[in-house]
């Protein structure tokens, strides 16, 4: 007798969820205590004098991507009406202006040499803009598509070289392209519904990024074989924003069921949970301080919590943006962090 | 008015939920909780002048509660959080447009579930100038419009010329049922009605808290299948620590660093944002590393690889121990990941015949298995062809030099150097 479709199936949906919660098991073995318990023993953070030092005003827009330049101070930010900008935030002064040809440009990076920027987003594509010193040069001129997707780019950044880009795209994949010949070197599949974000391994040696998807999934890759090698499946929906704790053995996301979650790639799970009552709406996004004893979180109420990592506590509220936070990144240097908001501005913090 | 379009059903029967769906339904819990009869926010009808006004509560009242029964310390907070509900139309002040909260005697009402924003209402500019139409009709002076209003209604009358009759014929139908109603009925619904046009069409500079991230509405909507049976085998086998000893290397990672991060240990001589003097960036960027920065170099073998003086001092101590030749092709193969594909061939033949091939100039010692294998990669060079060999030379030097590196009298003494000649710069 032939097996029936239904069959098979429903015998593979078995045994997934049978593999599930063995893994789920094996992971809980190791669970021996809580990461706030043993952070009873530190000293508590008193309190933060935390304020807006600059504010960049000059997208007509929402703000939705912003990223630091490796040299502390400049900074490239994008919006929904399709305007790039690269600014000095330290004097506030707007070096460079690109205008798309779409709109929701909803992601930018800065390439390591400070050369160049990439963006992208309802065009499915990612594309260079090399930055020139003279100010009368037309830079669309000289962009360069580089990224193919069938779905809006969500993220992008350069690995550490001008010359490779990794995005992330509505399509549910990620990719790894040359710059030079805009050919993708390696794709990265594993994710049920749209990638969001993603964050590079901050290691010398490392190869690997974690990304974030509508999935409810946060995904750990390799780099060189394209291979899934680690994943989480704790938050109650959509994970806006990933980023590696500062040593790199664990990893911070954002999510729109209003809770931060730090998870350990050494432990393989979810270590501490970043909530309150009174914040439910979505986080956007979030960055940690230079020690990783601070998490930064952009949420769609206006607002910026700031989260002691360990006791799992909030040390501060931030107020001051007029809309949503959209986005959100601590300095290379760690002296700042800029959040950009659907008010159409910027700020540096500090 | 038209019918709540968006929340339709997919294909495969599951609701197709709206982006801000799941905020406006832990909006609703709070709502739900307010309105309790036992534990909720008191509701009264308030005597004034020659009539009275039904169904509200003071700004006061909201804030109170939200302090007591969401656990929330700060007033400001709980002002924020209350104002976003009435920014979503949940409740309202009964005598102003602006949809905000304030914690004094104004008076608030609760909106109506048919109005609520999660009933995915997407109204037409129709519909709004039917209810703009409608309200000139209407002789009370609480009703009469604001200036933002009578603008927009002038721009629908242009817009809309020729079914103006049309939409005329509408207000007036409407008017018609409304004059039938209850006084203090009608007075509530009116407002009611009002605060969900604040909501959809907002007063000039307010957010219109309707607006969706894009991103979440193109979402895709058929999620594809993934591999998770071969994910999850794969994953059973994975060496994991006790969350014990993780937890303590984050808090000694936090601990160990703290005196490097800006947010806790001022930089020296001060935070530039915060002091508009942007002499620690320059300080930074001189050739002489500092003792704060020299110590780094201690706390792990990466910290002096990611820092380019620290990599400078590394080199000359393994010259002076003749291995300098395995920093270098280490140094080399990084250097080959970040090139064009294009030079990637071209690099991989230079890497070998400088570092591995028999007779190389600056030979490095691997081991045979890595070798092998590089050989073997070297016949079709990608950009990891040395990636054992690299991994084996990291792991040499790591336990090896490193150490070495750490105790000589070379790095000693940069570490017990003054923070001296800084003057210079001037």
């Amino acid at each position: 007798m032939a097996a029936q479709p239904s069959d098979t199936l429903a015998t593979l949906k078995t045994e997934s969820e049978t593999l599930k919660t063995k893994l789920e098991e094996e992971r809980a073995k190791l669970h021996d205590v809580e990461l706030h318990q043993v952070a009873e023993k530190t000293e508590a953070l008193g309190q933060f004098v935390m304020k807006t030092r600059r504010t960049l005003k000059g997208h007509g827009n929402k703000v939705l991507c912003l990223d630091w330049c490796k040299d502390k101070r400049r900074i490239v930010s994008s919006s929904q009406d399709g305007k790039v900008i690269v600014w000095d935030a330290f004097t506030t002064n707007k070096e460079h202006a690109v205008t798309m040809p779409c709109t929701w440009v909803m992601a930018c990076a800065y390439a390591p040499s400070g050369c160049a920027v990439a963006c992208g987003g309802l065009d499915n594509k990612c594309s260079v803009y090399p930055l020139s010193l003279d100010k009368n040069e037309n830079l669309a001129a000289k962009k360069k598509s580089v990224a193919m997707h069938t779905n809006y780019l969500s993220a992008c950044c350069f690995t550490n070289s001008d010359m490779q880009i990794l995005t992330s795209s509505g399509d549910g994949t990620c990719a790894l392209w040359d710059v030079e010949s805009g050919q993708m070197l390696q794709s990265f599949h594993g994710h049920a519904a749209d990638v969001l974000c993603l964050d590079l391994a901050p290691s010398e040696t490392g190869n690997t990024f974690v990304s974030g998807g509508c999935d409810k999934k946060s995904c750990v890759w390799d780099m060189r074989t394209g291979q899934c090698v680690q994943s989480f499946e704790t938050h109650e929906s959509d994970i806006n924003s990933v980023r590696y704790y500062p040593s790199g053995d664990a990893f911070a996301s954002g999510s729109d069921d209003a809770t931060c979650r730090l998870y350990d790639l050494r432990a393989d799970r979810e270590v501490a949970i970043y909530s309150k009552e009174s914040i439910i709406f979505g986080a956007s996004s979030v960055d940690f301080s230079l020690s990783g004893r601070l998490l930064f979180g952009g949420y769609n109420d206006y607002t910026i919590n700031v989260w002691d990592v360990l006791k799992g506590t909030r040390v501060s509220i931030l107020f001051g943006h007029e809309n949503r936070v959209s986005t959100l990144r601590v300095s290379p240097d760690g002296t700042a962090f800029c959040s950009g908001s659907w008010d159409h501005t910027l700020r540096i913090w500090a | 008015m038209a019918q709540p379009s968006s929340c339709a059903q997919s294909s495969n029967g599951v609701a197709d939920e709206s982006p801000n769906m799941l905020v406006y339904r832990k909006m609703e819990d709070i709502i739900a909780r307010m309105q309790d009869e036992k534990n909720g926010i008191p509701i009264r009808t308030v005597k004034s002048f020659l009539s009275k006004i039904p169904s509200v509560f003071s700004g006061s009242d909201i804030v109170q509660w939200m302090q007591k029964n969401l656990n929330i310390e700060d007033q400001v907070e709980a002002l924020h959080l209350g104002t976003l509900m009435a920014a979503h139309g949940y409740f309202f002040p009964i005598s102003d447009h602006v949809l905000t909260l304030k914690e004094d005697g104004t008076f608030y009402r609760f909106q109506t579930p048919y109005f609520w924003p999660s009933n995915c209402w997407e109204p037409e500019n129709t519909d709004y100038a039917v209810y703009l139409c409608k309200r000139t009709m209407q002789n009370k002076a609480r009703l009469e419009l604001a200036d933002y209003e009578a603008e927009s209604l002038a721009r629908l009358q242009r817009a809309f010329a020729r079914k103006w009759e049309f939409i005329f014929m509408q207000a007036e139908a409407q008017a018609k049922v409304d004059k039938k109603r209850d006084k203090i009925e009608r007075k509530i619904l009116d407002s009611q009605e009002r605060a969900f046009w604040d909501v959809h069409r907002p007063v000039p500079g307010c957010v219109n808290t309707t607006e969706a991230d894009i991103k979440k509405s193109s979402r895709m909507k058929q999620p594809h299948k993934t591999r998770k049976i071969q994910h999850c085998q794969e994953q059973l086998d994975r060496h994991r620590l006790k969350m014990s000893k993780v937890a303590e290397s984050l808090l000694s990672f936090a601990e160990q660093y703290l005196e490097y991060d800006p947010f806790f240990t001022t930089p020296e001589p001060s935070n530039p944002w915060i002091s508009d003097d942007v002499t620690s960036w320059e300080l930074e960027a001189c050739k002489e590393a500092g003792q704060q920065r020299v110590k780094r170099w201690a706390f792990c073998f990466d910290e002096v690889m990611k820092d380019p003086v620290g990599r400078e001092q590394f080199l000359k101590f393994l010259e002076s121990e003749f291995s300098s030749e395995n920093l270098r092709f280490w140094l080399a193969v990084q250097e080959l990941k970040k090139r064009p594909i294009r030079e990637v061939p071209t690099r991989v033949q230079e890497i070998w015949e400088e570092f591995l091939a028999p007779g190389a100039p600056s030979a490095i010692n691997v081991d045979s298995r890595s070798y092998d294998k590089t050989t073997q990669n070297i016949k079709d060079p990608g950009r990891y062809a040395f990636q054992d060999a690299q991994e084996h030379i990291y792991k040499l030097m790591k336990s090896d030099s490193y150490s070495r590196f750490i105790r000589s009298s070379a790095y000693q003494e940069l570490l017990q150097a003054k923070k001296k000649k800084s003057k210079n710069l001037f």
